[in-house]
């Protein structure tokens, strides 16, 4: 499951940071949310990164951060070495149609006023390689592919069903051939029974095609599915990665425990869940001010004197995993919990 | 979501799509296709639309109705002439005989098609004529300001909402300047100042007197409230994943704009177009009426009513007859443009119902 292959993905200490009800007269010290603040990832080819939080922890401008839809307030993402942080929009054109983004929402992300075949085929038109003709019989080959039929191409968006749409929008991402797709919720907006299909054809789909994903969700069932190893993010920042299922059977942040522990329990006979459920109190600290310290310090039940002064940063507290825990709950191999 | 997720290649999953109802249905009406089946079910739509088109077409006619039917110069002055009315030879103006008996009246309407049908104004000219004559100015003034107004806001209110920043900045103040001024007090003073000089913008020049001129003024004066909206409305739409996939795929603003904004405010567009016309020809007739519109010897169904402001006790048709083909008019256009409306719900649609 965890080859390592070469590093396609890196992202390093990336920052966005939204200012609240700024002014274009005036500029200054105006209130900022920390909507993504700090992190850095890999993700090696042919992998599945699935990035998990609560609603408002950030993934999804991270997501647009990593395709770069919007532009970083700092650090660098780079795409099998070349850096696009900085590219201008016409220089980024090359560099989008290897990372694409699949949706959240299959009703806003198709235009309700095209075709779904002239939306498919729009990335090719842009890249202008292939003639009129080669876009539809490509056009039809991917619908066929996400498993629609080739005659739907001349439908409108409101003819489908919101899982059909879902196939749309990855018909869409596929159109370009990328290498790298950033799946921002694919399946939350859908129901359970459609879940399970669109899930699938992402799964084939990146054997058939040996694409790499990162997967966002705040579902920890999706993500473990379809995951090589798995980032939790907790008020913009990553707490904890590991492989799918170091970080199922031990979680080594109290956050990544008390998230596991929330989740339905799935009764596959591999999982090992802590029995008794960690209620969390209080609710997600305001992003634009953030606590002192650790950013989960108010709301974790393991907290100490030194979580509420000094953040502890993201570092390896296994082989192959990391954790930004002043005490982590997996003991770290060769030295001592607490320093 | 659970463990129905295997990552097994299940055999129900890429032939998955549940076939669509509509399937027999090979080509998929578009949403204007849609829109159009609608308006046509909408009796009241239909019906508005219908004596739009007649009025239109009757007042098309004019030229052919001045010279073929009623055989009269509508815009020559008459005063010495005569008519017949009953076989009899009568003077189209006779002296007043109410009051101090200054002064002359008209003919009355005759309800005869060939000889004044609706009597004769202040000059002995024919109403009717005059009537069908002032119509095609006050609907081709009315549908070219509506146009020009819808275009211009169209463009600024896309411009605008898709940049954002300095160049709404820039766009809004403009707007602003327009929308401080009270319609018809920017509408006067712009044709006080214009109607005298002329105009000229680049390579364009539109002379004194032109009917041009007032298509230019109103059509300016109402762009403000046709712009904001649609500004609003590509701002919402801005936000749209689908534009962010269409950036995603690298697409440029002009094309974003050109295949996922315009077509998506585009009904909003086509709304404002009827209600504006019906705006715009009342403007014009206020205008005409103030004597700042339409000028001698061309006529409109404004100045219509002025000519016939001083026999309004006497010959009160001069006045109602253009009175009520104004609210006719303004009333059909309306009713039309509340049909188009319902038909294309643009707001339902953005909604992504369908």
């Amino acid at each position: 499951m965890t080859e390592r292959g070469e590093v396609l993905l890196r992202a390093t200490d990336v920052v966005k940071h939204f200012p609240v009800a700024g002014s274009p007269w005036r500029r200054g010290a105006r209130q900022v949310v920390h909507a993504v603040d700090g992190v850095s990832l890999e993700v090696r080819r042919g992998q599945t990164l699935g990035i998990v939080g609560e609603s408002g922890c950030g993934k999804s401008t991270l997501g647009r951060c990593l395709v770069r839809l919007t532009d970083l307030t700092s650090g660098r993402v780079e795409l099998a070495g070349q850096d696009i942080t900085t590219l201008s929009r016409r220089r980024l054109r090359p560099v989008r149609r290897d990372i694409q983004l699949v949706f959240q929402d299959p009703y806003s992300s198709l235009n309700p006023r095209r075709r779904v075949g002239e939306m498919v085929a729009e990335g090719m038109e842009v890249a202008g390689e292939r003639s009129g003709r080669q876009i539809s019989a490509r056009v039809a080959e991917l619908f066929e592919l996400v498993g629609l039929s080739a005659d739907h191409v001349d439908r409108y968006p409101h003819e489908f069903s919101g899982g059909q749409r879902q196939r749309v929008g990855i018909a869409r991402a596929l159109a370009v051939d990328p290498q790298l797709i950033v799946a921002d919720e694919p399946v939350s907006a859908l129901d359970v029974s459609i879940q399970a299909q669109v899930l699938n054809l992402f799964a084939d789909l990146q054997d058939e095609l040996g694409l790499t994903y990162v997967f966002i969700a705040h579902d920890l069932g999706v993500v473990r599915h379809v995951s090589d190893r798995i980032a939790v993010m907790y008020l913009g920042e990553v707490v904890e990665v590991a492989d799918a299922d170091d970080l199922y059977e031990a979680p080594a942040h109290p956050y990544t425990e008390a998230l596991l522990s929330a989740a339905p329990e799935i009764d596959d006979g591999v999982t090992a869940i802590a029995p008794e459920r960690i209620v969390l109190v209080g609710d997600v600290p305001n992003p634009v001010n953030k606590p002192m310290g650790c950013p989960f310090h108010p709301r974790c039940p393991h907290v100490q004197a030194k979580c509420t002064v000094e953040r502890p940063p993201l570092r390896e507290v296994a082989p192959g995993r990391s954790a930004a825990c002043h005490f982590p709950l997996v003991a770290v191999a060769g030295r001592p919990a607490a320093p | 979501m659970t463990a129905t997720a295997d990552r097994k290649a299940s055999e129900d999953s890429p032939a998955a799509p549940t076939p669509i109802p509509l399937a027999a249905v090979v080509t998929s009406p578009g949403p204007w296709g849609t829109a159009l089946r609608q308006i046509r079910r909408n009796r009241s739509a239909m019906a508005s639309l219908v004596v739009f088109f007649l009025i239109l077409v009757v007042c098309l006619l004019a030229p052919f109705y001045a010279s073929s039917i009623a055989h009269t110069d509508p815009f020559a002055s008459n005063v010495a002439g005569t008519t017949v009315i009953g076989g009899q030879t009568v003077p189209v103006l006779a002296p007043s005989t109410t009051g101090l008996g200054l002064g002359v009246t008209p003919i009355g309407p005759t309800w005869d098609l060939t000889h004044y049908f609706l009597g004769s104004d202040g000059q002995g000219r024919d109403v009717m004529a005059r009537l069908l004559y002032g119509g095609r100015n006050s609907l081709l003034i009315g549908f070219s300001a509506a146009l020009l107004c819808c275009l211009l806001a169209g463009i600024i209110g896309v411009l605008a909402g898709y940049f954002g920043g300095v160049v709404d900045g820039v766009l809004s103040r403009l707007l602003d300047v327009v929308w401080a001024f009270p319609v018809y007090l920017l509408a006067i003073s712009l044709s006080v100042v214009l109607l005298t000089s002329g105009v000229r913008i680049g390579p364009i020049s539109i002379g004194a007197g032109s009917l041009w001129l007032p298509v230019l003024i109103i059509g300016i004066v109402y762009v403000p409230y046709v712009a904001r909206p649609i500004r609003g409305q590509v701002m919402a739409l801005k936000e749209k994943e689908f534009v962010a996939a269409a950036i995603g795929v690298g697409s440029s603003d002009l094309r974003i704009m050109r295949r996922d904004v315009v077509p998506n405010v585009a009904p909003t567009v086509v709304v404002f177009l009827p209600l504006m016309t019906a705006l715009s020809m009342l403007t014009e007739s206020a205008l005409s009426f103030l004597s700042v519109g339409v000028q001698p010897p061309q006529a409109s169904w404004g100045t219509i009513i002025n000519d016939g402001l001083d026999l309004l006790y006497t010959r009160p048709a001069v006045t109602l007859a253009p009175g009520i083909a104004i609210a006719l008019t303004a009333v059909v256009l309306n009713l039309f443009g509340d049909g188009v409306r319902e038909a294309l719900d643009p707001r339902a649609r953005l909604r992504g119902a369908g």
